[in-house]
């Protein structure tokens, strides 16, 4: 149970997926500009994610494993994680049309959003069991909700202030994750 | 003429760093050493490359309703290529890199060329467009890398440049180093970009 913990905390705060392991940048950057999208956003991908983690997890080992087939890991996970999305994006649409209108943008998005292959493939590095491997799963996907709201928290007031031009952009959010990076470094003593 | 400017448009105008802002994971990931950078650079062209080649060649033969599907199956096979390819002959730089080899896979500048150019081009420009394109990430990859092994270590390719009294800035080895070399070697083309009126 701690182990369970560590691992949350670990993979929310201390190696962020987006500030540290520097995974899922693109919809960091693009997707960052309002807090509302941010949020919409982070959803999707935690549940994405969390079921990425478990159906990998369980291809590996029984798939795989028994065949000796780990040099096609790649390729069978991202068509997984590919296939994953587009169910997903049917059953939320059948079952909640609510949610579907909330998510629905931004789950074709999510299958080139390298947090979820980078989560499946780091499961398998890190030789964790199945329940750590979803543990660790929703737990980096909440860590890059987080990023993903204070971000967008902060570029919604930058609207409001005078940018030097060579700055204006995509520039000055790389400069504040930065940052943000730096604040989350003061995690690192919680361990 | 032509075909020198589908090659040359990847280094600057349409550099896929600096200015499309694409395959940023890897770029922020792998820059902390100039060597790592390059290694990396020169991995994605060559899937790149090959991807192109192969999506051009079948762009006729792949429904249009699978097709972005069928382009991840042909990219991921040349990646596991990659990767295997690495891990026999450059360990050390393998390791180094880790997870991002196979996450080569979802570096957006593959797909984004093949859903942009190679699937309406035939065979020759679409290789040509890889090798400019791959190149010009690659180029991206090793300046910052450079830039940051300078700062954070006084070294160059592992070579020690800056004299012995020079006291490292270890930040711009770290996560945070990263965002701010990229962010402000963006903003810095920006402002040459200007000046220059290329845009």
């Amino acid at each position: 149970m701690a182990n369970l913990v560590a691992i949350f905390f670990g993979a929310v705060f201390i190696n962020n997926f987006v500030l540290t392991r520097f995974l899922g940048i693109c919809p960091f950057l693009g997707v960052s500009k309002k807090v509302d999208t941010a949020v919409g956003m982070g959803m999707a991908v935690t549940f994405v994610m969390g079921l990425a983690s478990l159906v990998t997890w369980l291809l590996e080992y029984y798939l795989l494993v028994p065949f000796e087939l780990q040099y096609l890991r790649t390729i069978v996970f991202i068509l997984v994680i590919a296939a994953l999305v587009q169910f997903v994006e049917l059953v939320i649409r059948k079952v909640s049309p609510v949610l579907y209108q909330a998510l629905g943008i931004f789950l074709p998005l999510i299958t080139t959003n390298c947090a979820v292959l980078g989560v499946a493939l780091l499961n398998i590095q890190l030789e964790y069991n199945l329940l750590e491997a979803v543990v660790f799963g929703v737990a980096a996907a909440i860590g890059f909700t987080l990023a993903l709201v204070i971000m967008a928290g902060i570029r919604e007031r930058l609207e409001l202030v005078y940018i030097p031009k060579p700055f204006r952009g995509v520039s000055l959010a790389l400069i504040l994750a930065g940052i943000l990076s730096i604040a989350f470094m003061g995690f690192q003593g919680m361990m | 003429m032509s075909v020198m400017k589908e090659f040359t448009k990847g280094f600057v105008r349409e550099n896929p760093t600096f200015r499309l802002v694409l395959g940023t994971c890897p770029t922020l990931a792998v820059t902390t050493l100039a060597v790592n950078g390059l290694g990396m650079g020169l991995s994605t062209t060559a899937v790149l490359v090959a991807s192109n080649v192969f999506i051009s060649l079948l762009r006729k033969a792949i429904p249009d309703k699978i097709r972005i599907p069928a382009y991840i199956i042909i990219i991921a096979t040349f990646v596991t290529i990659v990767d295997m390819v690495l891990n026999a002959f450059t360990p050390d730089l393998h390791s180094q890199l880790g997870i991002f080899v196979p996450l080569i896979v979802v570096n957006c500048i593959i797909l984004g060329r093949a859903e942009a150019f190679a699937n309406k081009n035939n065979v020759a420009a679409s290789l040509v467009d890889g090798l400019g394109m791959g190149l010009g990430f690659t180029l991206s990859l090793t300046i910052l890398g450079s830039l940051r092994e300078l700062v954070a270590a006084g070294t160059l390719f592992g070579k020690n440049v800056m004299g012995t009294g020079y006291e490292p800035f270890m930040v711009f080895g770290m996560p945070t180093g990263g965002f701010l070399a990229y962010g402000l070697v963006m903003a810095l083309l920006n402002y040459v970009f200007k000046k220059l009126k290329l845009e």
